[in-house]
């Protein structure tokens, strides 16, 4: 089983699901709390911040790349801040590839969130205010069970969108073999590479494989959580 | 123990409704639109008015003098709204408990809330899985374990079908006696004022147009509630006397006695009674030879015409209990019937209306 891929096949395959996984835990509290504003706020530069959100999805990924260099580089504004107080480096890195990954699929996921958001019962939250139950505990005890399918299916889309992204990594992150070479890049490193279609066919094959379990998970999670909040 | 004073501009429609009510049910009562849910979300915080103040059992809620406004989630008034609200991702027993949590310890006990509303089969069991009436009551008891001051109904009733509303009022009702909780209950179903009414609000293009106990205001020939056909007096009585071998059983009422097809009571307990106004005959003189059994003298407090059914309607004093008849102007005429003069109310023992009472 094991030797179907090789070592470094491996790699760029555990590297991927960590990555997506670290770009969507730090990207999904993030986008519930941006989809929240968005479908409950009422407040100037809504319409702002709705297309602010949205850039990654329309933009070409090179450019979110470059801009991410801008700002998190070395010589960035942020990426000066982290080196100088905490050392820490995001261009090159894995982290860095998080981030990239975190900014192109945040969209996806606020949208997934804000229509779940955007059908719970407001009558719901009024009963649970009327007993006794405050701003913070209505959100926790109503509103995030309420939305829950669609926290769950925005986690999901936003992890196969991770697995996927290719152009603001590459440009931010760069193409280094276990450490920034995804399955995406790694396929392109392959076709680059003389005779390397038989690496891509297999990665590629892994690429569909994930897309597919993720699919699948998406729609048994969705209708299990829809039945239990009795849709 | 309640005290409403509130002005809000809907935009095209004004609401000004000024009223006191003592402890027990105080029904809303009024045609849609007349401004019934507002007063009830202005008490429960969901409607900031304009202008006014909301006292309920000593505590202000809201004054626009102050800038008071206690928040919804610490007003600790019980809301059942017309929908139940249940939430769909708990249990029945989920939430029951969901107020219970939150509140303060207070009186009302699981158990008893439990058996009051019939609750012991239901409590694993979905929202989803349950039928209106049955939701209904679980709203109720999630409402009334969060040990509020005051229990807010509105329209409780209005989505049940017949069968339904004459499951859930009799729970209404042991509410009512078993806990001793002051409720607002708003409706326009006359029925349900009449089952579970202290206290009539009488609504009415966003203002009060009378406020008073119910049977004070069931018999005022000047209210719109007379020109219904169902105008009925409403009075409260008490059982005085069994005679089963006639089947009849004796009602006393402020001082008039009723002779009412034999009831299931015990002696001493009290009942409302409700005589439709169109039942009621009127005499001067006292007929023999008639089936009747209810011969009440009075004396007429006032006169008003309906015109829209070519009828009078007669308020009819009989002790410190008040009468309402509906005829016709020719018999208010063959009778010389003045305001202040002597008449006879005849009333049929198979028109009084007999529910037991809190």
């Amino acid at each position: 089983m094991l030797d179907v891929l090789t070592h470094n096949e491996w790699e760029a395959v555990a590297l991927t699901l960590e990555v997506a996984t670290r770009a969507v835990l730090f990207g999904l509290p993030l986008a519930v709390l941006t989809a929240l504003v968005l479908a409950r706020g009422r407040f100037f530069g809504r319409a702002g911040l709705d297309a602010l959100v949205h850039l990654p999805m329309v933009l070409p990924p090179v450019v979110v790349g470059w801009l991410l260099l801008l700002v998190f580089g070395v010589r960035g504004p942020v990426g000066a801040l982290l080196r100088d107080w905490f050392g820490v480096r995001l261009v090159f890195t894995s982290t860095g590839a998080a981030l990239a990954c975190a900014v192109m699929a945040f969209p996806l996921m606020v949208r997934a969130v804000r229509l779940s958001l955007e059908g719970v019962d407001r009558g719901l939250e009024q009963a649970a205010r009327s007993l006794g139950a405050g701003p913070l505990d209505r959100f926790f005890s109503i509103t995030l069970p309420l939305a829950a399918p669609g926290v769950v299916v925005g986690a999901i889309v936003g992890f196969a969108a991770c697995l996927g992204e290719f152009g603001a990594v590459i440009t931010f992150a760069a193409n280094i073999p276990g450490q920034t070479q995804t399955l995406p890049l790694a396929i392109y490193a392959a076709l680059q590479t003389p005779g390397g279609e038989a690496v891509a066919a297999r990665l590629s094959l892994v690429s569909i494989l994930l897309a597919l379990a993720g699919l699948l998970a998406a729609d048994w999670l969705g209708r299990r959580l829809r039945a239990r909040v009795g849709q | 123990m309640i005290a409403v004073d509130l002005r809000h501009d809907f935009g095209g429609f004004m609401l000004d409704v000024r009223f006191d009510a003592p402890a027990g049910v105080t029904a809303l009562f009024g045609p849609s639109g007349a401004g019934k849910s507002s007063v009830v979300a202005a008490l429960a915080g969901l409607l900031r008015p304009d202008a006014g103040r909301l006292v309920v059992d000593g505590v202000v809620l809201s004054d626009s003098a102050t800038g008071a406004d206690v928040p919804v989630e610490r007003r600790r008034l019980g809301l059942v709204f017309q929908d139940a609200r249940l939430f769909p991702h708990m249990t029945v027993a989920g939430n029951l408990r969901y107020g219970l949590r939150r509140a303060p310890a207070g009186p009302i006990g699981w158990d008893v809330v439990v058996d009051l509303l019939g609750l012991a089969g239901l409590l694993a069991r979905r929202p989803h899985s349950l039928s209106g009436g049955e939701r209904q009551r679980v709203a109720i008891g999630r409402a009334l374990l969060s040990q509020p001051r005051l229990l807010l109904l509105d329209e409780p009733l209005a989505s049940l079908d017949a069968a339904r509303k004459a499951e859930i009022l009799p729970y209404l009702l042991r509410l009512k006696t078993a806990l001793a909780l002051p409720m607002v209950y708003v409706t326009h179903a006359l029925e349900e004022v009449f089952f579970l009414a202290d206290t009539l609000v009488l609504l009415e293009a966003g203002r009060v147009l009378a406020c008073g106990g119910v049977a004070a205001l069931s018999s005022r020939g000047d209210l719109p509630l007379a020109a219904r056909d169902d105008a009925a007096a409403v009075l409260d009585a008490e059982i005085a006397e069994h005679h089963p071998a006639r089947r009849l059983s004796l009602l006393r009422a402020g001082g008039m006695v009723l002779w009412v097809p034999l009831l299931g009571g015990a002696l001493g307990s009290k009942v409302r009674v409700r005589i439709p106004a169109r039942e009621i005959i009127l005499a001067t003189e006292a007929p023999s030879a008639i089936s009747l059994h209810n011969v009440v003298p009075g004396t007429v407090r006032a006169i008003h015409a309906d015109a829209a059914r070519h009828a009078a309607l007669v308020e009819i004093d009989a002790g410190q209990a008040t009468l309402l008849a509906r005829v016709t102007p020719d018999a208010v005429a063959r009778l010389a019937l003045t305001v202040g003069g002597p008449v006879l109310a005849l009333i049929k023992s198979m028109a009084v209306d007999v529910r037991p009472a809190g």
